[in-house]
């Protein structure tokens, strides 16, 4: 019943619509109103970028909105063939960690950097949930300039989340495990041997490096989601924890017994005391760290040794719980930092709890009990109150300017509009279908720039073409600016989305990097300008210095080298205008191209096998002449006598 | 509704622009060779509206001109009058006012969009001449290396 009426209304809209815009296609008459709403006409530009996580693809991707049209793929976690990265030997460190060359993870949960609050529009920070590390992507080039290791952590899951003003980038392991030395027991020996491991990552303000500044050892739970205190509540950090019955087997009975677990309040300035005063541990520990030079052009990889852990069962007043129903999963802190929404997934209740109840009651020591020493506030002392037959599934809530909260469910596959204060649910929309994370521009920030609310969904069956089996991931794209959610969109997205986050265009389009100035250029390979293209040989290495620039690489003929030989190719792209990248391949080559872009210098390492005559050419069509734009080298058989040369057109040189 | 009507407006102005190839082309037929042509006194179009060169040469800026000639340009452009993707600068200070040069090397893409020598080129060359991020004084140091390069002392 209620979908007829639903469909009645769409219908209506749209006949008003066919009456008043006739020259619009059929695409305004099957959706209504909605189509001009996220009609961005061609050549103008969408009004937010959305950073939404890959999932499984280990990578970070931006649409426009309300468009949703794709943008770019940044490479993160995982190797990107598409233009070199993890690939080339530039990158390659970028994927180095403690267990070697990792390349790929999932990529869970964005989170762009705040000053006071507020977005910034400086970085973003991404997860990887898999093998745990940090990255950091800057967002003047829309690349991967940092990633930092998490020693100690099962599972990066709780995490990028950041503090106020981006003090700090933490990093909640989701499973549990044996920490220190003693790391070979039974699994049987959880509750004894078994850690969590909260990281707080420090972050430079000015060059946003991050380096671990402690970790907190916590008892043995799953960290699942967490937020940042704000305002009022600056200074504390929330985490959702589950399976606080320290199951090790079948979870999903096992994990589900307690009819509460915890959100876990950290006042990490207390933490800040305690390593002031010394009270932190140095600790053994291996974790890579590694940096991308923009003016290199180059990452380098250093391993760590050693890391600063707090006891919080030793330490006391750095944590407390809060008791909250049934497993929860998100942990929500509202605009004003008061309010703290948990969301337990198997819960029929929402509790929203206050921060200035929860100070109040850990002054007036009003506990339930303690779990190894850690005070478990009273449920009742700090609850705001209950959102009461919310939905089924409760999963992540975003906020609004105005005092409302948006809520996933799972498992009845729809968004929730709620007040934090009042209680009372004020809408709800379907989503097409079991929606996971969601998003409202500036939803987790003090200054939400909302307008609209976007649903990623876990499933989409039925609303797309089928593509076989493995079907398209999708988002859908809400209107929230009327008292009713309004469905404008739905658009597939790459990966499996899980979190994201969407600025206004306005903050990061004018500040877009377009070229690399070539005078900056300090690759120890480049070579910058022609009469610095060469090739040297150094044994069985062999180094190209090749230029390229519409629409010749120079040296394009090269002889002289033989099987056996590293043949590093040092491609430098002397143009110095936007959006004429480069590309590079060369037949047989095992690992993937390479893409140049203006100014910069990429290498490309080539073991040939056989001898013969390669051809090579630039991948990334550049100009009327691209076609030309190609060379060949001459491979001969291990210790051939054929002398190194090289040349383009009648300049040729002979070693 | 006020988005397509603006896109309507849009459309009718938009329609009767043919596209720029086209009109170059069509000029083009009706000129003789365009190697011929490339003489021209016009200063060109851009923010370089006067020059005041001076005799001898500055033999610094001489030089800091051929360090950016050899970065940024002579992959295209060889200093005899081979032409490679664009023409070869032997004598170019002498078809050309300075003036013409300096906005060609900083202004580009509005050169090749509407000043009329500078398509020339572009119908010769089939590669448009990059912005290669080039500021009005470097542009002032390559000038001079140009006019060593013609001989000038």
């Amino acid at each position: 019943m209620k979908k007829q009426i639903f469909h009645f209304v769409l219908t209506a809209v749209g006949a008003l619509f066919i009456a008043g815009c006739k020259p619009q296609g059929p695409a305004g008459v099957t959706t209504g109103g909605a189509a001009s709403k996220v009609y961005v006409a061609p050549g103008q530009y969408d009004e937010f970028y959305n950073f939404v996580s890959g999932g499984f693809n280990g990578q970070m991707a931006v649409y426009g909105l309300p468009s949703g049209r794709l943008f770019r793929n940044i490479p993160v976690f995982s190797v990107h063939p598409e233009n070199g990265y993890g690939y080339s030997e530039e990158t390659k460190p970028m994927l180095n960690t403690s267990h070697g060359f990792v390349p790929w993870d999932d990529l869970h949960h964005p989170a762009l950097s705040t000053t006071n609050g507020e977005h910034d529009g400086r970085w973003a920070f991404g997860n990887a949930n898999n093998t745990p590390r940090v990255a950091r992507i800057d967002l003047s080039t829309f690349r991967t300039v940092e990633i930092i290791e998490l020693p100690n952590s099962g599972g990066n899951h709780s995490s990028p989340f950041i503090t106020e003003n981006t003090e700090y980038v933490v990093a909640g392991t989701r499973f549990s495990v044996p920490v220190g030395d003693n790391r070979d027991v039974p699994i049987s020996s959880y509750k004894e041997n078994f850690k969590g491991t909260i990281s707080f990552i420090k972050v430079d303000p000015q060059t946003g490096r991050m380096s671990i500044a402690f970790q907190l050892r916590t008892p043995g739970f799953n960290y699942d989601l967490s937020r940042a205190g704000k305002g009022p509540s600056h200074g504390w950090f929330f985490f959702s924890c589950y399976n606080t019955e320290q199951a090790y087997t079948l979870l999903e009975v096992n994990a589900s017994r307690n009819d509460k677990d915890f959100i876990m309040a950290v006042n990490w300035k207390k933490a800040e005391e305690y390593l002031a005063a010394g009270k932190g541990k140095t600790e053994k520990a291996r974790y890579a760290h590694n940096i991308y030079d923009e003016k290199t052009h180059m990452a380098t990889s250093t391993i760590l040794e050693d890391v600063t852990v707090l006891d919080v069962t030793e330490l006391s007043g750095i944590v407390y719980f809060l008791p909250c129903p049934k497993s929860p999963h998100g942990c929500d802190v509202d605009p004003t930092g008061e309010y703290i929404v948990g969301s337990g997934k198997l819960a029929a209740v929402m509790p929203v709890f206050s921060f200035s109840k929860m100070q109040q009651a850990i002054a007036n020591k009003d506990f339930e009990g303690d779990f190894q020493g850690i005070p478990i506030i009273k449920y009742e002392s700090a609850l705001h109150g209950e959102v009461q037959k919310p939905g089924l599934g409760p999963l992540h809530t975003e906020f609004d300017a105005n005092g409302n909260a948006y809520t996933s469910f799972f498992v009845s596959s729809e968004i929730v509009k709620w007040n934090v204060k009042t209680l009372q649910v004020l809408d709800r929309v379907p989503t097409y279908y079991s929606i996971g994370h969601l998003c409202v521009p500036g939803g987790p920030t003090k200054k939400p720039h909302g307008k609209y609310v976007i649903a990623y969904n876990k499933i989409t069956k039925d609303r797309y073409l089928p593509t076989g089996p493995e079907l398209c991931q999708s988002a859908q794209l809400y209107s929230i600016e009327g008292d009713k959610m309004q469905l404008l969109l739905d658009f597939p997205t790459i990966g499996e989305p899980h979190y994201a986050e969407a600025i206004p265009a306005s903050m990061l389009k004018d500040k877009s990097v377009k070229i690399y100035p070539i005078e900056e250029n300090q690759h120890p390979y480049a070579a910058k300008g022609e009469k610095m293209a060469r090739v040297e040989r150094k044994g069985n290495d062999v180094h190209v210095y090749m230029t390229a620039i519409r629409s010749h690489l120079t040296p394009d003929n090269i002889e002289g080298i033989r099987v056996g030989d590293n043949v590093y190719f040092h491609v430098t792209n002397l143009e110095q205008d936007w959006d004429v990248p480069h590309g590079f391949a060369v037949k047989g080559a095992t690992n993937a191209e390479i893409l140049i872009m203006p100014g910069e210098t990429q290498t490309l390492l080539w073991k040939p096998l056989k001898p013969g005559i390669y051809p090579f050419y630039c991948t990334d069509f550049c100009s009327a002449l691209h076609q030309e734009m190609q060379g060949y080298v001459r491979v001969s058989p291990a210790g051939s006598n054929v002398p190194l040369k090289w040349s383009l057109g009648d300049e040729q040189v002979v070693q | 509704m006020t988005t397509l009507a603006a896109m309507f407006l849009l459309l009718v102005y938009c329609t009767p622009e043919k596209p720029k190839f086209e009109g170059n082309e069509s000029k083009n037929t009706s000129s003789k060779s365009p190697v011929e042509e490339v003489v021209d006194p016009s200063k060109g179009i851009g923010p370089v509206k006067h020059v005041t060169l001076s005799s001898p040469l500055d033999q610094e800026r001489v030089k800091r001109g051929k360090d950016i000639y050899e970065m940024k340009c002579e992959a295209c452009h060889r200093l005899d009058d081979q032409r490679i993707v664009g023409p070869g600068w032997k004598d170019i200070t002498k078809r050309r006012k300075p003036e013409w040069i300096m906005n060609m090397i900083t202004n580009v893409d509005v050169m090749l969009d509407q000043d009329p020598e500078a398509q020339k080129l572009l119908e010769l060359c089939l590669t448009r001449m990059p912005n290669q991020n080039v500021s009005i004084g470097d542009a002032r140091d390559i000038l001079e290396f140009m006019r060593q390069n013609d001989g000038e002392k």
